[in-house]
């Protein structure tokens, strides 16, 4: 496995050195994944995984259907606690605890870290409902603060011009493409420092798929965000870090640039190259 | 014998069974409906049914039908979507949750006359209540109850994963999202139940027979007063539903025109139960509608 | 998004706090446990109240329970001579349920391969209201049009009064079809296509198939649909009581009189006093139906146990 563990120093070219310092001043890692298995029944689904996620990044990761991004995704909010065969061993640590502990809670834990899924699922509301369910629930009620964080959400999930003025159409009226920036924005508006997409795109067009890709590109200034994609050159360009998986093991996880144009791992490269999968 | 002409055969039959069923629903509704609407006069609906003479209504009888209809499904309707959240969202597969489906299934597979006699042992006998509309509902609610807890669950465990995983993912809790949620998008399904189980609960006899009694006192329409011996709304009172006077002017036989208020009265029931049977239905697709269509 | 830097530590956000752990899940969980446990206790108390009071006929009345079970002999109100054997009833309920089960059971099946097998949409546009209309129908409605149109059609072409055995076995037929039909059609239609196609494909035709392939792979379903059919015969009152005659003899014939433990519960209850000896024997026969009714969902899980092999 491939880590990106820094080389000694000493063997490092002038390059490296320099690529490694800019590296290291910006990579303060968000989410460490440690040891991370994830079982379903006796089923191995995440194997020892380990993965610092970088803040103010994109990560993407990327490997063959099956290979278990999704459950490794799901598994940093804890969505995959719904799942009632599956278990998780190892740690992820965030904010300087381990998120995988019995006494968090994951509904706080979900309102710092939110996520968008596969399929668009706005709830059959109002647009501007959408935004403001989980926001009333934490107990917003004042209508000048909530339209503020209406408006500012759908701008940040560039969406805003195209519904400013039919907020309170039933969000289905919204094409594929909309809705799935609606789900992002409907996230945003709780302010969450990370930002999991599970194949956000792949269920669009390739029109509102490139829209988002943009969306993502201005997120991460704010954000922290790890993707799962399938569409190599997707990852290529939205993702800062990649990690590559194969069978529940992540192969290889190193900077984007890297892991396509010269990976260290020949499956890596078989995989990027479209030799398989 | 050719197998072609043995399949020929077989569909032939198949056939007149369909055919038979039709037939038969058909013939039942022309009885029905033929003997009975002639009977059913604003006289007969608004007048009260008489003990030993001609010519009498069904004025209580109507009333007191929906009046149980009512308190059993305030009663039922809570209970049983509680019961189905339980069941859909928080029960954990396993031996407690094994069991109450046994007991599930056992309250849905009691005869209905074997209700009545737990009621008139409970709610009749040992509370000395004797007949009262709250113990024919009470009755009535235990073989309600399994069908709207089975109503509940199906329809929560029918909203699409998507959803839940939506609310869940924005850091709301579960009884929110079942709340806020789940509920809603489950509605159509949950009342569709509930309207096809108020259809059951109007025709049902046998459980109210010695639960809500055989009789009902003079009643005064103008008192509202649920605590007066002879106000309608007065839940502590014997109550004969419609279904039980169908069943028991045919047995005890004491007016002279069993034939023409049996008639008027299985007319009236049968159309209340197709009325509930297509309310059902219309509601659920208009409401469905209403909440998948981008309008 | 500066709130994680001035917000309290992840200690305080994440796990003491009460902020999302609010009081409402719990309220909410504990009000739908609440409702569950209402559904145990209630089936507790059918149960246990039932029980206890159908067996004080035995307790309390010392009736010997073989002879109460297996004695012809019903007569409660004989004073010195009462004797109170309940078998004839036992038997009338036996009778009217296998026999209306014996009918409905292939017209039901019949209709259910209809509805998925011959003519799928008629069956669906059609015969699938007009089986959800013939289960809203009120079983006394179908108990008065058994006494006003099948007891005199009896009376006036066959031996006997019109009331009779036979008439409350069709009465029930007609009330346990639509369930029948339900259940199996449900069966049928979970069968996977690619059962129909293989069979078809080596030249069976349609009634080869459905025959040789799709009854025997949906067998165990159909005898649920069948016992479940069944387990509303045998509980049915009411729509009986009015046909069948009510008396306290075994049959001769189908065309005889006869009285199950339903109609006999359902006529005499009411009239004899509480916590008498005869009362208490009534008590008994519910505890019996009881009893028998928790024995048919013992056998629909037993062959639905089998539908998974
Ligand atoms: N709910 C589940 N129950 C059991 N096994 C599952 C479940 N979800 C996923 N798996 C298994 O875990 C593995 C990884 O799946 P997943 O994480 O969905 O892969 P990916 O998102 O990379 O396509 C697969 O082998 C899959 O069969
Ligand atoms: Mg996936």
């Amino acid at each position: 496995m491939n880590y990106t563990a820094d080389k000694p120093t000493e063997t490092r070219t002038e390059d490296e050195l320099a690529a490694s310092i800019t590296r290291a001043s910006k990579k303060e890692v968000v989410l460490d994944v440690k040891d991370l298995s994830i079982f379903y029944g006796n089923n191995e689904a995440v194997k020892r995984a380990n993965m610092g996620i970088e803040k103010n990044a994109v990560t993407a990761l990327i490997g063959p259907s099956g290979c278990g991004k999704s459950t490794f995704i799901r598994s940093i909010n804890r969505m995959n606690d719904l799942i009632p065969s599956s278990r998780a061993e190892g740690e992820i640590i965030y904010d300087g605890i381990n998120i995988l502990r019995n006494d968090i809670n994951v509904v706080a834990l979900r309102s710092e870290i939110g996520m968008v899924f596969q399929k668009p699922n706005p709830f059959p509301k109002s647009i501007y409902n959408n935004i403001t369910h989980a926001l009333k629930y934490n107990g917003q009620k004042n209508k000048k603060v909530l339209d503020e964080i209406v408006e500012e959400s759908l701008r940040k999930a560039a969406l805003w011009d195209e519904v400013k003025d039919r907020l309170h159409q039933s969000a289905l009226s919204l094409s594929g493409g909309q809705q799935q920036r609606l789900c992002i924005a409907r996230t945003l508006a709780m302010e969450p420092q990370i930002l999991l997409l599970d194949e956000p795109a792949s269920a669009l067009d390739p029109v509102s798929n490139s829209k988002i890709e943009e969306l993502i590109l201005q997120l991460k200034e704010d954000y922290s965000i790890v993707i799962v994609t399938h569409n190599m050159s997707q990852a290529s360009r939205v993702s800062d870090k990649t990690a590559f998986f194969l069978n529940g093991d992540v192969v290889e996880y190193d900077d984007t640039k890297k892991i396509f144009t010269n990976p260290s791992e020949t499956k890596t490269e078989e995989y990027i190259s479209g030799r398989f999968g | 014998m050719n197998s072609r002409i043995t399949d020929r055969i077989a569909t032939g039959v198949f056939y007149t069974i369909a055919a038979i069923m039709v037939a038969l629903l058909l013939y039942l509704f022309y009885f029905i409906l033929s003997n009975g609407l002639p009977q059913v006069t604003w006289d007969f609906l608004t007048s009260p049914s008489s003990s030993y003479q001609a010519g009498g209504g069904i004025r209580d009888q109507l009333f007191n039908s929906l009046y149980i209809l009512f308190i059993t499904m305030i009663i039922t309707v809570p209970l049983g979507v509680c019961g189905g959240i339980y069941m859909a969202e928080y029960a954990k597969p396993g031996k407690i949750t094994n069991f109450i489906r046994t007991c599930i299934e056992m309250l849905a597979s009691l005869p209905s006359i074997v209700v009545g006699l737990f009621g008139l042992l409970i709610f009749v006998n040992i509370t000395g209540w004797g007949y009262t509309i709250i113990g024919g509902a009470l009755a009535l609610t235990i073989f309600n109850i399994p069908v709207m807890v089975r109503v509940t669950e199906d329809a929560i465990r029918s909203v699409p994963k998507e959803q839940k995983e939506a609310s869940l993912a924005l850091g709301i809790t579960r009884w929110h999202t079942i709340k806020t949620v789940i509920l809603p998008y489950a509605f159509p399904g949950i009342l569709t139940g509930a309207i096809l189980a108020s259809g059951r609960v109007f025709g049902e006899a046998a459980a109210l027979l010695y639960t809500a009694g055989l009789s009902t006192p003079t009643l005064d329409y103008g008192n509202w007063n649920p605590f007066a011996e002879n106000s309608p709304l007065n839940i502590f009172r014997p109550a004969e539903t419609l279904a039980v006077h169908i069943w028991s002017v045919n047995t005890q036989g004491l007016i002279p025109d069993v034939r023409e208020v049996a008639n008027g009265a299985s007319a009236v029931l049968v159309i209340a139960v197709l009325v509930f049977n297509l309310l059902a239905r219309w509601l659920g697709s208009v409401i469905h509608k209403k909440l998948t269509a981008g309008k | 998004m500066a709130k994680a830097s001035v917000s309290p530590s992840a200690e305080e956000r994440l796990i003491l706090t009460k902020k999302n752990r609010r009081w409402d899940e719990v309220r909410g969980r504990s009000l739908v446990t609440i409702c569950a446990v209402i559904m145990i206790a209630a089936t507790i108390a059918v149960t246990v109240f039932l029980a206890q009071k159908g067996l004080q006929s035995f307790t309390v009345n010392n009736i010997n329970p073989i002879a109460y079970l297996t004695s012809a002999n019903w007569n409660p109100t004989g004073g010195e001579n009462a004797s109170f054997g309940i078998f004839p009833f036992i038997f009338g309920s036996l009778a009217v349920t296998f026999l209306s089960a014996l009918i409905a059971a292939p017209l039901g099946i019949g209709a259910a391969i209809f509805m998925s097998e011959i003519a799928p949409k008629f069956g669906k546009k059609v015969l699938q209201p007009v089986i959800e209309l013939l289960v809203g129908i009120p079983s006394v409605v179908y108990g008065f049009i058994g006494l006003v149109v099948l007891v005199p059609l009896l009376r006036d072409n066959f031996p006997g009064i019109g009331f009779s055995l036979f008439a409350g076995v069709i009465v029930l037929t007609v009330m346990i079809l639509p369930t029948v039909t339900t259940i199996a059609t449900d069966a049928m239609r979970s069968l996977p296509n690619s059962l129909r196609q293989g069979s078809l494909a080596l030249g069976a035709t349609r009634w080869q198939t459905i025959r040789k392939v799709l009854i025997p792979a949906a067998l165990p379903s159909l005898l649920t649909a069948i016992v479940l059919g069944m387990a509303r015969a045998f509980g049915e009152a009411l729509a009986v009581q009015m046909v069948i005659g009510n008396t306290r003899d075994i049959p001769g014939s189908i065309f005889d009189t006869a009285g199950t433990l339903t109609t006999i519960v359902t006529l005499n209850i009411g009239h004899t006093t509480y916590g008498s000896i005869e009362n208490n024997t009534l008590w008994s026969m519910g505890l019996i139906l009881l009893i028998i009714s928790f024995l048919f969902i013992f056998v629909v899980r037993y062959l639905s146990g089998r539908r998974k092999i």
